[in-house]
């Protein structure tokens, strides 16, 4: 599990997080969700260690990432995927090479044990024989899989993704979803996702945080949010005359 | 090895068309203005070795490499940093600042000394093409001039220069990359060939005075 506890950061005089506290729970699918510009990337970026918080700790499975030194760091890091929302693959590598960086840099796997994982990743993610290609030969959906599977390369205990889904079609965005679910549930993984996408959070939104002027704003699930009467999201979520209507069609069929 | 290509290998053209012609130019300069008889012939191909082994080849050269090499590594470095690249290396738990500089420190300490002697060559080569090629002096006599007053603790000095200068442009290219990758890229040729006109100045005075 992950927790937050009381949370404060600052960008010079700007504050940009205030007091948050949450839990993210492992085999689950938690999501940040928020207007741009409300502190959920940094808040992310803070649990990961990019950026430094002013007070109050993060906790992965207990311990104190807040007060850890630069080794212990790099131990827990060790244990955390990212998927990125650009997907931030070493453009100077092919596919395989991304997924074997990891494993290379961490682990003492002879070759064959690597290139047995680098395949198994490939295949998790449906992208069997593509070891040879290079990011930029692949589209802005592949490019995503293979973050993914360069994200599970090393078993990791916590998965972060970032935007999984800006970019992408909206098919395209059901697969990826689909498959950052499966992983979570099939490793038992503590994932995290920031995202914009309210087909993201119907689909798959298991723990659902609402952050607003750098505050946690709301808590809830995919079911709970549809009835909540909390403005802010209401004018987040149901933004559109759309939505407004599928709402209230749900809403009907809850009672 | 990547890096020896980057840095190394894909720099000699540039330094090689360089040397050549500024050879050339400095030896016929030299020719032009010796019109006292009171001076030896020799002198120019003198006059040409040491302008290229104090001066040409370790600091102008070193020029040329900040603006090819140092602005291809700021727009590499940034590019990372802005596509997030620098960012996954940290989440992994790598230290991005020994994995991406460390390298190609390594690869212009070793190999800007040897683009330089590789530049020295090929100037005096320059040299002796303008002169003995135009028919303005005999082999013997450039090749004498060269051989003039020669002292292998220049090529010392000029060595120690270039692995200095190698040094800073890596270190400020770097760190300018990770900001605005076009901004960044102009901004580091302009500080670091300022940079190392001062460390020139310093090196000269330390080293030679």
């Amino acid at each position: 599990m992950i927790s937050v506890r009381n949370v404060n950061k600052t960008f010079g005089k700007q504050q940009v997080l205030f007091d948050v506290s949450a839990d993210f729970e492992p085999g689950r699918v938690n999501l940040i969700i928020g207007q741009s510009g409300q502190g959920k990337s940094v808040l992310a970026k803070s649990m990961v260690g990019l950026h430094e918080v002013d007070s109050g700790q993060i906790l992965f499975d207990g311990r104190n990432f807040t007060e850890m030194d630069k080794s212990d760091r790099a131990e827990i890091r060790q244990e955390i995927g990212m998927l990125f929302q650009g997907s931030a693959l070493f453009d100077s590598m092919t596919v395989e090479e991304n997924i074997k960086f990891p494993l290379s840099m961490f682990t003492k796997m002879t070759k064959k044990e690597m290139q047995d994982r680098v395949d198994f990743c490939l295949e998790r993610v449906n992208l069997q024989g593509r070891n040879a290609l290079y990011p930029s030969e692949c589209s802005g959906g592949m490019q995503k899989r293979v973050g993914i599977a360069r994200a599970i390369a090393m078993n990791p205990k916590y998965l972060f993704c970032d935007e999984p889904n800006s970019g992408l079609d909206p098919k395209t965005a059901i697969v990826i979803d689909s498959l950052i679910k499966d992983i979570t549930y099939e490793y038992g993984i503590t994932t995290i996702v920031i995202t914009h996408d309210m087909n993201s959070v119907m689909e798959i939104g298991d723990n659902v945080i609402f952050i607003h002027q750098g505050k946690k704003w709301w808590e809830g699930d995919r079911h709970t949010i549809i009835t909540t009467d909390n403005p802010e999201i209401e004018a987040f979520v149901f933004a559109s005359e759309f939505m407004k209507k599928i709402r209230s069609s749900l809403k009907e069929r809850i009672k | 090895m990547d890096e020896v290509q980057y840095i190394g290998i894909n720099s000699i053209p540039i330094v090689a068309l360089m040397s050549t012609f500024i050879g050339a130019v400095i030896s016929l300069q030299t020719a032009s203005n010796m019109d006292s008889p009171l001076l030896p012939d020799y002198t120019v191909g003198y006059i040409t070795q040491s302008s290229v082994i104090l001066e040409f080849s370790p600091t102008i050269i070193s020029l040329i490499l900040a603006g090819k090499v140092g602005s291809n590594i700021a727009s590499e470095i940034g590019t990372m940093r802005i596509t997030e690249q620098i960012d996954a290396l940290e989440i992994m738990g790598v230290n991005s600042l020994n994995h991406l500089i460390l390298p190609k420190v390594l690869a212009a300490v070793v190999y800007f000394p040897v683009l330089v002697i590789f530049s020295m060559i090929l100037a005096m080569i320059g040299g002796f093409i303008a002169l003995v090629v135009s028919d303005l002096q005999s082999t013997e006599t450039y090749v004498l001039g060269l051989r003039s007053f020669f002292d292998v603790s220049n090529i010392t000095y000029a060595l120690t220069k270039t692995v200095a200068f190698g040094f800073i442009i890596v270190s400020i290219y770097v760190k300018g990359g990770s900001l605005d990758v076009g901004k960044a890229s102009t901004k580091s040729v302009v500080v670091s060939s300022v940079v190392i006109l001062i460390a020139n100045f310093i090196i000269t005075k330390l080293m030679l005075l």
